[in-house]
């Protein structure tokens, strides 16, 4: 799993959903890879708005990830500013690791936890199973 | 024909062995892409997004989804959730050859040209809900999937219970103004009323658009929007504007759309529609060309 979904995953149990503390499940065992992607500055910028900052700060943290700057950077720290008039601007090195961090960084192997109920989703092989047994549905 | 979701639940029908049948027979495949390629147009992106395969098997809808090309808005990051474990099994080895080795191109035996699974996949039952935070998708897909919501599991599930936390939970995890296309396969017309209320219920301005209809082959696509944001019109009469055989059913007024009818015969739309029709009823057709529909001179 991509950090990048870890940032948007919640707990699924119903009991959860209108906990804030469901919210970022926490990586526990965590074995990491990096799965190269196809570089898309436009999808970040896209996507920038909607990260979880701090989230993503707590995330690092535990999986013990080199520290991130203290806010969501801005759209215009991923793109080279200036430039000759009609090229297209150059994406920046904060774009690149971003994307790095973001889209390669992956979870192959590991659990994550649920802070408000406890419960544990395993991933296997980079699926995470969010199978509930129906009493917890 | 019996239906598959009449026999067995989707994680037991979808084993090991149907999942491979499935995902390398070429004719599924060209069906499954068919109408990805279909949905996706009906999302009408203009920028590489982040979406949702709902039901995304072994990938197939997916591949397309990370293979669109930058003029045609793409390419987009997808998560898939699907049922099966074996299904998604099949979509981590769908091209994926050890990458080590770098012949993941040519000497792989299932189809040509095949791209390594490139969205996170989610082994969840849909039926459940959609475990993402608030706002998470700008769209979402699911081909040949959403029938299964139908049928429910367990005495203590009911198909509508199951529907709604689907759509429930797919309207939350959708942003606003973002859009889902759900190609699915109803039992009959009340099934495919209870499917489209329930998006409606849920919040969604819902419309059914069917190709092929009346043919043994039709293909029905629910489009869902989630209001505010930048929907074209700002509802649903807005993303169905242009569209062909629209019945536009939500809580608020139903039209019936122009379709077929207000077509012009001989037209190229009519053709390939005509050609459409033909091939899924197992017709051979002659390839569609530059030439398709064109008046020809004549010539003796
Ligand atoms: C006909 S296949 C289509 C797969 C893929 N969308 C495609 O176009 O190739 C239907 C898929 O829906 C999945 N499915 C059925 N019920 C589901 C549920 N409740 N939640 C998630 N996926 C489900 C099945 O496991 C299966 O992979
Ligand atoms: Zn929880």
């Amino acid at each position: 799993m991509k950090l990048l979904t870890l940032n948007f995953v919640s707990c699924a149990r119903k009991a959860c959903k209108s906990s804030t503390s469901s919210f970022p499940l926490h990586p526990r065992d965590a074995e990491l890879e990096l799965v190269e992607m196809e570089f898309n500055p436009q999808f970040l910028q896209n996507m920038l708005p909607k990260l979880e900052w701090e989230a993503l700060q707590i995330i690092c943290n535990e999986l013990a990830l080199p520290t991130l700057p203290s806010s969501t950077p801005a759209a215009s720290d991923l793109f080279e500013s200036g430039g000759e008039g009609s090229s297209p601007a150059q994406p920046t090195q904060v774009a690149r690791d971003l994307h790095k961090l973001l889209l390669e960084t992956t979870i192959r192997e590991g659990l994550l936890v649920c802070s408000n109920c406890g419960h544990e989703y395993a991933i296997k092989e980079g699926i995470a199973n969010f199978l509930l047994p129906p009493h917890l549905v | 024909m019996s239906r598959p979701e009449d026999i067995l639940p989707p994680d037991i029908y979808y084993s090991s062995t149907t999942a491979r049948k499935y995902t390398t027979s070429s004719r599924i495949q060209h069906i499954q892409a068919q109408m990805a390629q279909r949905a996706l147009s009906l999302l009408n992106l203009t920028t590489p997004s982040y979406i949702l395969d709902v039901g995304c098997g072994s990938g197939l809808s997916g591949a397309i989804l990370s293979s669109t090309p930058p003029e045609a808005g793409g390419p987009h990051v997808w998560v898939g959730m699907d049922i099966s474990a074996d299904m998604l099994s099949v979509a981590l080895e769908r091209g994926g050859e050890d990458p080590d080795t770098g012949n993941s191109d040519d000497g792989s035996e299932e189809g040509e040209g095949e791209e390594e699974c490139q969205g996170d996949l989610f082994l969840a039952d849909a039926g459940q809900g959609v475990p993402f935070r608030a706002g998470t998708f700008d769209a979402a897909i699911s081909i040949s999937a959403v029938q299964w919501l139908c049928n429910a599991e367990s005495s203590i599930e009911t198909a509508e219970g199951r529907l709604k936390r689907f759509f429930e939970g797919l309207y939350a995890a959708l942003r606003r103004g973002g859009r889902a296309v759900c190609q699915f396969y109803p039992r009959d017309e009340g099934q495919k009323r209870m499917v489209a209320q329930a998006a409606i219920r849920a919040g969604f301005g819902a419309g059914l658009l069917e190709d092929g209809a009346g043919t043994k082959a039709v293909k029905v696509y629910l489009v869902c929007t989630v209001g505010g944001g930048d929907v074209a019109g700002g509802d649903i009469t807005g993303v169905v504007e242009g569209m062909e055989g629209v019945e536009v059913d939500d809580t608020r007024r139903r039209v019936r759309r122009g379709g077929e009818k207000g077509m012009q015969k001989g037209s190229k739309q009519w053709i390939l529609r005509k050609k459409d029709r033909m091939e899924r009823k197992g017709m051979v057709v002659k390839a569609t060309s530059k030439y398709t529909g064109r008046k020809r001179k004549i010539a003796f």
